[in-house]
């Protein structure tokens, strides 16, 4: 297809550039191949640029898999879009594969005709071999009739733009991420700036490797005007945003930042005790950085001792918050139940993973919702909040931290692999937007008994701190006198106290927002889901009701306890339609709270779900099969 | 809302450090007489009392914070030390207490144990050491010797038992130390010490459980006995020990060994003990010495000078403001790439 053309053998020429709405890619390749930095690039300058954006990155959980190896691709999907984006996408549009394993694994998600774009030098019979092909598929002319197949020898064209650069042969290999990044940046008339400035940003201290980076990067793109291999380029108009001052933002960075803010706005020190756990340790990573805020990170050696250690640091008056996946969240239920009988605050946040046990670190799913709500010894409420997106992530934690100083009680943050990693713009707030949190810290009144355990309007407890003179007092895991806080076990106190700290936590339900209903108040058939989810239901019932069709949808951040109205709102649906990343979990706490008709839609791969299957889902019901 | 005046140092008194709850210990345990002296210890510190916090798991003696009049948290089986830690994180100034038990520290919270011992913490963990577990009737413990029957061991434990000093040193403890129940004064000076180290102090106290295995440190703890099987520790002092203080520590190559004082050996053949040698060799060669075949070590086995995590980490903390200054939260959202949409 490809005859190998040299940017001096041709003068560029003028080509046929084309409008389009939204596009899809993917870049995939092996681990060590630098997909997921090719793609963080290429999201950050097409927001940059204006379009909307959703990126899905999606990576082994071996760090170093063989090399070549099916098990080792690593890929990054970015959704960029002149209209607002809601999820990654669900078609391919165009996929940059680095090598054999990255064509075999990612071309089932390709839409027939979709552009393909292969390091055709990576096709040797041993890369073929382990990516278990007998065959060359770039030969296969099925596959070249299903597809836009574009061979690139990549590699040495790479090799050549680096020539006389001084570079092992091996570094001169590790910038072709950047020849292929520069092919697409023309192929989409994306700006090349953003990207300079990182390189030499990140590579201020390695001039060399800054300048070879950089002539990859741009040999790429001269590459893309000059072949005659792509006669056409695209163009994605930007997107009508809201004004303001933007950023991309995974998830996992909001939550940090989230729980910084919220440290700030309520005047206590920020302390996360935490254990490195897959997909949950970036927080850790971005909150060590913030020493100049106060914020006290403890990597602690176990998960167990990650929220003891924040226990203690609440005990102290801290913000203490520990973050985890489904695996640690295990190992920590039972100092949950510490902080649930001792009334501390608390943040534990889950970024869920696939499950059980170990299960796939680095994929995501909703399997651990009833974990959240249910999961502990004895009769253990706490509240429980789920992100619905990455930018989400930063307002979940501050309202998790209102939450728990408000009621004094744990409260469960879930996130997800999905939106912990994936990135969206994000509307950058200013701190003197963001309202203070407001935590008494009682001194003792002169001639009053101090009671641990007395209880305001909301059934909370008192925050006293040690090193207050006069509020010297213990507190444990054995049941509490009610009011006194002494240890006792007698009956009628017992069936008080677990009445009262189930009420503390219903009354949550009176601060926290009615659910609202998109689309019909009221009609055939409810969506309802939870979470990471909100991306894909959203758009895929904007779809249906685009059709004509009625969908109303609805999405709960609130799973415990649930919003006041919620109840209200299902019995005004015939139907309720509940689509999770799990086998019905949400499903089983609706039906059981409010003896509904709920219908579930489960995936449980790993993945998120495709706007396409729901939307598929919904019509299927619509149409009464 | 007024502010309570805490009371006057001076006049902190052991009586200002009892608390309203009854002591739930069965009689004749060993526990009451480790109270007794905290309560002595703790006004002599220089402290004011709302500043003491006792941190404990699960056992009976994890019941102690309830009968002190301090801050106090029982937590959950063998995880004092994780919540102690993150305290002492949050506030350095206070004065943090681990009370723990063999089962509570060694078993099911050994890692715990050795993790805030090597971290350094200025904390205090007072191990106390029946050897079996108490509360929960009677089952041998990681200190119970071999073959030991108990309830759960009809014929004989067939764990070998770990050595709480041994562990500490292992993982380079800054204070060890040993004290036993019935030795009041001893127990009242090794504490105060321990609560004067800066950085952890690890205190093994052998205390007798009266219920499930009582005797079980007769040796060390009947007056009559008590000086041919334990050897008190003094700083730079020769190693002797014996009713008549007629026998003595010798080290013969790499091994300890008991010689008999007379008979051209004397008090200069002997180890000196030096609780402040940088490397923990000696401290280790003592922590393995078991009765019957030698005398036990009481007193301060190790006390060295060593950075403490807390204050390392709050002046990273002031170092990173020095730098850049207190940070605003602005600055931080918009790191990285930023835009603008008109
Ligand atoms: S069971 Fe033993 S250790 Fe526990 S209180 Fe009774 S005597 Fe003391």
């Amino acid at each position: 297809m490809l005859e190998l053309v040299t940017q001096e053998a041709k003068q560029p020429f003028r080509k046929r550039v084309e409008e389009l709405q939204a596009v899809t890619i993917r870049f995939a390749g092996d681990s060590g191949d630098g997909m997921q930095l090719a793609g963080t690039q290429f999201s950050i300058s097409s927001a940059i640029f204006g379009n909307d954006i959703s990126t899905l990155p999606d990576y082994p959980a071996e760090i170093r898999a063989p090399a070549g190896s099916l098990g080792g691709v690593s890929g990054f999907q970015i959704n960029f879009s002149a209209n607002p984006v809601h999820t990654p996408g669900d078609r391919v549009n165009a996929l940059i594969a680095m090598n054999p394993a990255a064509l075999k694994t990612n071309l089932p998600d390709v839409e027939p005709g979709g552009l393909v774009v292969v390091n055709s030098d990576a096709f040797t019979k041993s890369d073929l071999a382990k990516a278990g092909y007998t065959d060359n598929p770039l030969e296969d002319e099925a596959l070249n009739a299903r597809y836009r197949l574009v061979k690139v020898p990549l590699s040495r064209m790479n090799a050549e733009a680096l020539a006389g650069s001084g570079l092992t042969a091996k570094i001169v290999d590790r910038c072709k991420n950047f020849f292929a990044l520069g092919l697409v940046y023309w192929l989409y008339d994306r700006p090349l700036e953003p990207t300079l400035r990182w390189i030499e940003e990140k590579f201020a201290k390695k001039p060399e490797i800054a300048d070879a980076n950089i002539r990859s990067l741009k040999a790429g793109y001269s590459f893309g005007e000059t072949t005659d291999a792509f006669a056409v380029s695209y163009r994605v108009a930007k997107a009508k945003i809201a004004p303001g001052r933007y950023r991309t933002i995974t998830g996992n960075e909001a939550t940090a930042l989230g729980l910084v803010t919220a440290a700030k706005k309520s005047g206590r020190t920020l302390f996360y005790g935490t254990y490195p756990i897959t997909p949950a340790s970036e927080i850790l990573h971005q909150l060590s950085r913030y020493k100049n805020f106060g914020v006290l990170t403890f990597q602690a050696e176990d998960e167990i001792a990650g929220i003891t250690s924040a226990i203690g640091a609440a005990f102290g008056g801290a913000m203490g918050v520990t973050g985890t996946s489904g695996p640690g969240m295990a190992l920590k239920t039972e100092a949950i139940g510490l902080a649930v009988m001792t009334e501390l605050p608390l943040i534990i946040i889950n970024v869920q993973r696939g499950g059980p046990s170990t299960g796939l670190p680095t994929k995501t799913e909703q399997a651990d919702l009833l974990q959240a709500v249910v999961g502990r010894n004895g009769e253990c409420p706490v509240p429980v909040l789920a992100a619905q997106s990455p930018t989400d992530c930063f307002w979940t934690a501050i309202e998790a931290w209102q939450i728990a100083t408000r009621f004094m009680t744990p409260v469960i943050v879930l996130s997800d692999g999905y939106i912990a990693n994936g990135a969206e713009p994000w509307r950058i707030p200013t701190e003197a937007e963001i309202p203070a949190i407001e935590v008494p810290t009682p001194q003792a009144v002169p001639n009053e008994q101090f009671y641990p355990y007395a209880r305001n309007a909301d059934l909370a407890r008192p925050w006293a701190l040690p090193g207050t003179p006069g509020l010297e007092h213990r507190i444990g895991g054995l049941e509490k006198q009610n009011i006194t806080g002494a240890v006792c076990y007698e009956a009628q106190n017992h069936d008080k106290m677990v009445r009262l700290r189930a009420q503390k936590v219903a009354n949550v339900a009176k601060v926290i927002p009615p659910v609202e209903v998109s689309g019909p108040p009221s009609g055939d058939l409810l969506v309802i889901g939870w979470g990471g989810t909100y991306g894909a239901i959203t758009a895929a019932c904007q779809e249906v009701r685009a059709r004509g069709r009625q969908v109303s949808n609805l999405h709960l951040r609130h799973l415990n306890p649930f919003p006041a109205n919620l109840g209200e709102v299902l019995a005004r649906f015939k139907r309720i339609l509940v689509p999770e990343l799990n086998l019905g979990q949400l499903l089983l706490l609706l039906r059981g709270h409010f003896q509904v008709n709920a219908i579930g839609f489960s995936k449980v791969q790993g993945k998120p779900f495709l706007m396409s299957e729901i939307e598929a889902e919904i019509l299927r019901l619509l149409d009464g099969e | 809302m007024s502010t309570i005046p805490s009371i006057p140092l001076d006049v902190l008194k052991p009586a200002d450090f009892a608390s309203d709850q009854d002591v739930r210990w069965c009689p004749g345990c060993g526990d009451y007489s480790i109270l007794a002296q905290i309560k002595k210890v703790l006004p002599k510190l220089g402290i004011p009392r709302e500043n003491f916090v006792f941190v404990s798991g699960i056992g009976c003696s994890s019941r102690f914070p309830y009968y002190l009049n301090t801050y106090g948290f029982h937590s959950i089986h063998g995880r004092a030390p994780g919540i102690a830690t993150g305290l002492k994180i949050a506030r350095p100034e206070l004065s943090v207490w681990v009370i723990t038990g063999d089962g509570d520290g060694l078993s099911i919270g050994g890692n715990h144990l050795i993790h805030a011992i090597r971290r350094n913490l200025d904390i205090n963990i007072i191990l106390f050491n029946n050897r079996i577990y108490g509360l929960t009737k009677g089952q041998f413990s990681p200190t119970s010797e071999l073959g030991k029957m108990t309830k759960s061991s009809p014929f004989g434990t067939i764990d070998n038992p770990i050595r709480p000093l041994t562990v500490a040193l292992g993982v380079e403890a800054s204070f060890v130390a040993r004290s036993l129940d019935v030795d009041p004064t001893h127990l009242a000076a090794t504490l105060e010490r321990a609560a004067r180290h800066k950085g952890t102090s690890f205190v093994e106290v052998y205390q007798d459980c009266n219920v499930f295995n009582h005797g079980a440190y007769d040796y060390a703890a009947d007056k009559s006995t008590r000086p041919d099987n334990v050897l008190y520790l003094e700083h730079g002092k020769p190693m002797i020990f014996g009713k008549n203080r007629d026998k003595g520590l010798r080290l013969n190559g790499l091994r300890l060994e008991v010689v008999q004082l007379g008979n051209g050996i004397t008090e200069d053949d002997l180890l000196f003990h030096d609780e402040a040698a940088p490397d923990g060799t000696l401290a280790y060669l003592l922590s393995q010495m078991r009765y019957p075949e030698f005398p036990e070590p009481m007193g301060v086995l190790r006390c060295v000078d060593k950075p403490r995590y807390e204050a390392l980490a709050h002046e990273q903390i002031a170092q990173a403001k020095a730098k850049a200054g207190e940070g605003k939260l602005d600055d931080l959202y918009g790191e990285g790439d930023v835009w603008t949409v008109n």
